[in-house]
């Protein structure tokens, strides 16, 4: 059985679920080591790319091309992909997605498929949905797997269980799989998830994918792994159905050339991905007879409509702004409440909600630029996230119930202040008056009211100084005649 | 010292210097001063809008980049003691200024923008300037904040001008690359986060034993000093224009 779904329509706000994971000592300890060794590894592989400001450049304009033509590519991937024999079906929503793969996985004739890991999965919540019909889903990337057993969660769009350490994992393998005897050591986890998922490869006739790219010149798929089971679940299995984001389109197959120098070294700093595989339809008496590709939008088409949040479409999930943000070292993902996490899952699960829930999510940043100096294919997530600030302002300031809101009515009234350079003297006057009324210890303020008071749980601030520059400087001007 | 060109300077000192840190618009007077540049100080300025914009209320911000225009649209180098409103404006007016659907805002803030500086890149980029003649006999460390560093590209810019800073001991600060935590409404938004994030930079500041931890932005210092105050460390936050001010037998 799977555990509960990261929601965010039911998730808490941000801050509040970041308090409670920034409790567990055990949790960031974990997330700060495995996000500091996947860094180092990509500083390498990325420092030793002369070309690599260019590899993104050529990147974000594929991305950008394939956005400002993702109609086109999209039709001219369907027709590609049935030529070659494959069956393209298209999901409006989650809720669409679940019941396309339910039931072509009962079609197929098997009440088990085993799983590659797939993010488009999680966001729909399939494995939820197949047991709900009775339909065993068995995860065979390593990651999930710990995940799956452990009714845990994904924390980490490309390291799933990265906030579990080998301990961790060997006492959910241990309970999950009967075993007696287990070390804790990378290879004895291997071996035990090998025994474990090797009887399910060989029986499991449906196989189920998510996909790096879908190649709209040629009709092909595309998944790149680094264990084998991914290979193992797109050749065994008699059925295979793939799901994917109608964002995971690319032009033409030579456009891989730029993505897999990009995405591997960004995601997991190797040079390569151990198995790189492409499939196109079906060949007769190799691999999956039936292929299916549900093509899934569940809120991207929106995205794609504003031109300002565009760019999160080209995302490639490589996580490396999961790595790089400072926010998301401190929390770990599951505090981002969504399968995605991190500055994109910030940007990305706001929008996949149509902005109706996970509005705390753009605020979930310091805008530091970190995430944006390692995107492969440059997505200005700072840019993203001012923008989605922007619309949630708006959004309050459009509710009635929402007419007294503190924050709003002190921007409105510090906007109105700075507009005028007398009123804006006055304000500081009334400022140093105003401060005197607050606790105070040898010239440093201890204690701030209300939403301010998050200044003061952590810093003392100085008192104001008697004297504004402007102040020293209109005295200076008139010594000065 | 090179003194280089000199210059008509326009100090915009930006609305929380101007209130909290009337120190270092000082110091930057000095400085330019002791360069042989002269220093005017537009009235009517007040704010960049940079907590507006970034905070979501674009809608506010906009008169205060129209504000900006008219009071520096005239000056030879406008020269900002603050990375992160310098980047605001680089970053952020264009856009703004097309969004308005007003031209002539447009082409002001194209042809103003080239002359804008943040005040370490003003000393090396335009001047060409690494040692303006200052004396500071402290240990200080330097805490390089994201704008500058990723959104201005200062690069070493402001430890070339330190390390021309005559009595200093400079000790490099472990993860300069990593941001303090501060953030604007977000040290305040997400208190929790951002407080563990500001942990582990006074961690690596009181590493270094300095006795000053400098940078090119009063916000992101005063947001480590309001730790290193909470803390008892004794450590002192200091703008750079304020090492830079220092002079032998001034004091400091």
């Amino acid at each position: 059985m799977s555990g509960t779904a990261l929601d965010p329509k039911t998730a808490p706000a941000f801050p509040i679920a970041a308090r409670a994971a920034m409790k567990d000592s055990q949790l960031q300890r974990n997330v700060h080591h495995a996000t500091q060794v996947i860094q180092t590894k990509r500083a390498r592989v990325v420092a030793e790319m002369a070309d690599w400001q260019e590899l993104r450049e050529a990147g974000e304009h594929i991305r950008r091309h394939t956005m400002e033509h993702l109609d086109f590519y999209l039709q001219e991937f369907e027709v590609n992909c049935a030529r070659a024999g494959g069956i393209v079906h298209w999901a409006t929503d989650a809720e669409e997605a679940r019941q396309i793969v339910v039931g072509l996985v009962k079609a197929s004739g098997s009440d088990e498929v085993i799983k590659i890991k797939s993010m488009t999965t999680e966001e729909i919540a399939l494995n939820q949905a197949l047991e709900s019909e009775d339909i065993h889903p068995f995860e065979t990337d390593l990651a999930e797997l710990i995940i799956q057993l452990g009714r845990d969660q994904p924390s980490h769009i490309v390291v799933p269980a990265l906030h579990k350490n080998r301990k961790q994992i060997k006492e959910i393998f241990q309970r999950e799989m009967h075993l007696a005897d287990l070390g804790d050591r990378p290879e004895d986890l291997a071996d035990a998830a090998r025994s474990f998922l090797r009887e399910k490869f060989l029986h499991v006739r449906t196989g189920v994918s998510g996909a790096n790219f879908l190649i709209a010149e040629t009709g092909g798929v595309c998944v790149v792994e680094s264990e084998g089971n991914g290979r193992m679940c797109l050749t065994l299995p008699e059925t295979l159905i793939t799901i994917a984001g109608i964002d995971k389109i690319l032009p033409r197959f030579e456009d891989l050339e730029v993505m897999l120098q990009l995405l591997p070294r960004s995601a997991t700093g190797e040079r390569m991905n151990p198995y790189n595989s492409v499939w196109t339809g079906v060949h007769a008496g190799d691999g999956p007879q039936t292929f299916h590709v549900v093509l899934l939008d569940n809120g991207r088409t929106g995205i794609l409509a504003d031109w300002e949040s565009r760019q999160t479409l080209h995302c490639i999930r490589c996580a490396a702004c999961q790595n790089a943000c400072p926010v998301y070292r401190q929390t770990g993902g599951h505090a981002y409440g969504s399968v995605y996490a991190g500055p994109i899952g910030a940007i990305l699960t706001p929008q996949l909600q149509e902005m109706h829930y996970a509005q705390s999510l753009p605020y979930a940043s310091s805008l530091c630029g970190a995430c944006y100096e390692v995107c492969p294919v440059k997505i200005n997530i700072p840019e993203v996230l001012i923008h989605l600030r922007q619309k949630v302002v708006e959004q309050n300031a459009a509710q009635v119930s929402n007419s007294f809101d503190i924050e709003a009515l002190g921007m409105k009234a510090m906007a109105v202040t700075f507009r005028n350079e007398r009123r804006f003297r006055a304000a500081q006057r009334m400022g140093r008056a105003a401060a005197k009324l607050l606790p105070r210890k040898d010239g440093w303020i201890t204690w701030l009211p209300g939403m301010l008071g998050g200044w003061t749980q952590m810093r003392d601030l100085e008192e104001m100084p008697q004297e504004t520059f402007r102040d020293w400087w209109q005295k200076r001007e008139k010594d000065d005649r | 010292m090179d003194r280089g060109i000199l210059l008509r300077t326009s100090l915009f000192i930006t609305c929380y210097n101007d209130t909290l840190f009337p120190g270092t618009g000082k110091a930057v007077v000095r400085v330019l001063e002791r360069l042989g540049h002269t220093v005017e100080f537009p009235r009517g300025q007040t704010c960049c809008g940079q907590m507006h914009y970034n905070t979501g209320y674009q809608a506010e911000a906009a008169p205060l980049l129209e504000r900006f225009v008219t009071q520096f649209q005239d000056a030879e180098a406008v020269v900002i003691p603050s990375s992160s409103c310098v980047a605001m404006m680089r970053d952020h007016y264009p856009k703004m200024a097309a969004r308005m659907g007003k031209p002539d805002l447009v082409t002001g803030v194209e042809r103003l923008l080239p002359r804008v500086f943040e005040f370490s890149e003003f000393l090396t980029k335009r001047l060409g300037l690494e040692d303006v003649g200052a004396y500071y006999p402290r240990r200080v460390t330097y805490h390089a904040s994201c704008h500058g560093l990723r959104n201005l590209s200062l690069g070493d810019g402001p430890m070339r001008l330190l390390k021309a800073v005559r009595g200093i001991e400079l000790v490099e600060l472990a993860g300069l690359a990593e941001c303090c935590g501060f953030g604007g409404t977000f040290a305040v938004k997400n208190a929790d986060v951002s407080g563990a994030m500001l942990a582990e930079k006074t961690a690596a500041v009181l590493d270094t034993k300095a006795e000053v931890c400098t940078a090119c932005d009063n916000s992101c210092l005063m947001h480590i000093q309001g730790a290193l105050h909470r803390q008892k460390t004794g450590v002192k936050t200091l703008h750079l224009a304020e090492i830079l001010a220092g002079e032998e037998g001034a004091g400091s």
